[in-house]
């Protein structure tokens, strides 16, 4: 499964404007880590309401740019709930660091 | 209606998901304001006028379904059309949201094309309400357009007792011959708008009206004290204008008009019948009928008004009443008691 599924990347393109979708892409890698942050937060505090928004949130972001790997991880953890060890979370933030690469690079071309 | 330029309001803390709503809605033709949770949409909704809500659920301050509690019980919000955009799962949530009124239930990410239709057909509707309240606000009084409001046009029946009247002009054909149509027109706008004033004025509804002719219902839908009393009241009011109309009608040398009217009183099957979309209060039953037939009467009795044995128990003895006695009716297997109030 590729970082990011270009079907829905380019259908995405296509109805909103290429100029908007790299807007857009701003303002998720400056949302992303936030949410991803308060994931661990919500965790640490065994907050388990916090925990599945931030993860709902993620999933929903990840789908609307076609990271599908990355928002079927972060909906695992919003349906797992706190259940998730930090292995899971290691895995999250790792997969994130490809989306943002592959949607920067996508942005820039 | 493609391109309709509504006013929409998109409420979604998460930024990416409102921008992207909010950017999709404009390229559609529509005018979008954002908010970044339910508290901040609500505060908006009661500040400016919007067409439209596209909600999503999860949000801090308040959630969607909180906002959807409010509208419901807010008279000037509960018909806000309201599309919920979520990516919450289980069918459960959808329904819940359909429970608490809202119209409409999009999966995110939202397709474009599957908005568009949605927002159309949403804001249809909403067209479609606007107008069967402009509709019940001009041909009801306002007691009964809050009565529907209240009850959202909750279709079907019950049985209630209620007081019927039955109005029309006589000779009108002889009359349209006389005169050329915009007069005719204009004869029976003059006429109708009275006979509303009438009818109203004493509590009463006019729910159909028929070329030249009009039914009004006296304690249906919201219950009348006396609704006997009030119709035969009524009546006198609509003959005493149709008197003025008279006089002015002569000075300019046009024919004068004539008045009948049939009332009876008893139980009648009420309710709104028609669709969700366009709705009229009716009443059906013996009652109706009856009505009906006592104001065909009135040409022959030579009487203007004429009530039922019902209607002139239910007055009791301060209103002087001619019988006219047992009176064969189309219809009617028995004879039926005929009464003329002495009105003016």
């Amino acid at each position: 499964m590729p970082v990011i599924d270009l079907a829905t990347f380019s259908e995405l393109q296509g109805s909103a404007g290429a100029e908007f979708v790299a807007e857009l892409i701003g303002t998720f890698l400056e949302e992303a880590p936030l949410m991803l942050a308060e994931l661990r937060a919500a965790q640490a505090a065994a907050s388990a309401e916090r925990f599945r928004r931030a993860a709902h949130s993620l999933k929903s972001n990840a789908n609307t740019f076609g990271a599908l790997r990355f928002g079927a991880m972060a909906r695992e953890l919003e349906l797992g709930g706190l259940v998730a060890d930090g292995a899971a979370l290691d895995r999250l933030d790792a997969e994130y660091a490809a989306v943002a690469a592959r949607l920067r690079s996508l942005r820039g071309g | 209606m493609a391109e309709s330029g509504a006013r929409l309001l998109v409420a979604d803390d998460n930024k990416v998901n409102r921008l992207l709503l909010a950017r999709s809605l404009e390229l559609q033709g529509h005018r979008v304001a954002m908010a970044e949770n339910g508290l901040v949409a609500l505060q908006m909704l009661r500040d400016e006028r919007f067409d439209l809500l596209l909600l999503d659920m999860e949000m801090p301050e308040m959630t969607g379904f909180e906002v959807l509690e409010h509208l419901v019980v807010d008279l000037q919000l509960r018909d806000l059309p309201v599309i919920v955009t979520s990516s919450l799962e289980g069918v459960a949530h959808v329904a819940r949201c359909i429970e608490l009124g809202a119209d409409d239930y999009l999966p995110k990410p939202v397709n474009p094309v599957l908005l568009r239709a949605r927002i159309n057909s949403s804001l249809e509707k909403k067209r479609l309400r606007d107008q069967q309240k402009e509709l019940v606000r001009r041909f009801a009084t306002a007691e009964v357009a809050h009565d529907l409001e209240q009850s959202g046009f909750a279709l079907g029946g019950r049985r209630v007792t209620a007081t019927v009247m039955f109005s029309d002009i006589r000779n009108f054909t002889s009359m349209v011959e006389a005169h050329g149509p915009e007069e005719t027109i204009e004869l029976l706008n003059t006429w109708y708008t009275l006979m509303f004033d009438a009818i109203s004025g004493r509590g009463g509804v006019v729910n159909q009206m028929i070329g030249d002719g009009l039914m009004a219902v006296f304690g249906a839908p919201l219950p009348l004290a006396a609704p006997a009393a009030a119709a035969v009241r009524a009546a006198g009011d609509m003959l005493e204008m149709i008197e003025l109309l008279n006089v002015e009608r002569a000075a300019q040398r046009r024919p004068e008009l004539a008045i009948g009217i049939g009332i009876a009183s008893g139980e009648v099957i009420a309710g709104y019948t028609g669709t969700q979309a366009r709705a009229t209060y009716t009443c059906v039953g013996d009652t109706v009928n009856l009505a009906a037939r006592l104001e065909a009467h009135t040409k022959v009795a030579q009487r203007a008004v004429l009530v039922d044995q019902a209607t002139r128990d239910a007055l009791g003895e301060a209103t002087a009443v001619d019988a006219l006695g047992a009176v064969a009716l189309k219809g009617k297997a028995a004879p039926v008691a005929v009464f003329a109030p002495r009105l003016r």
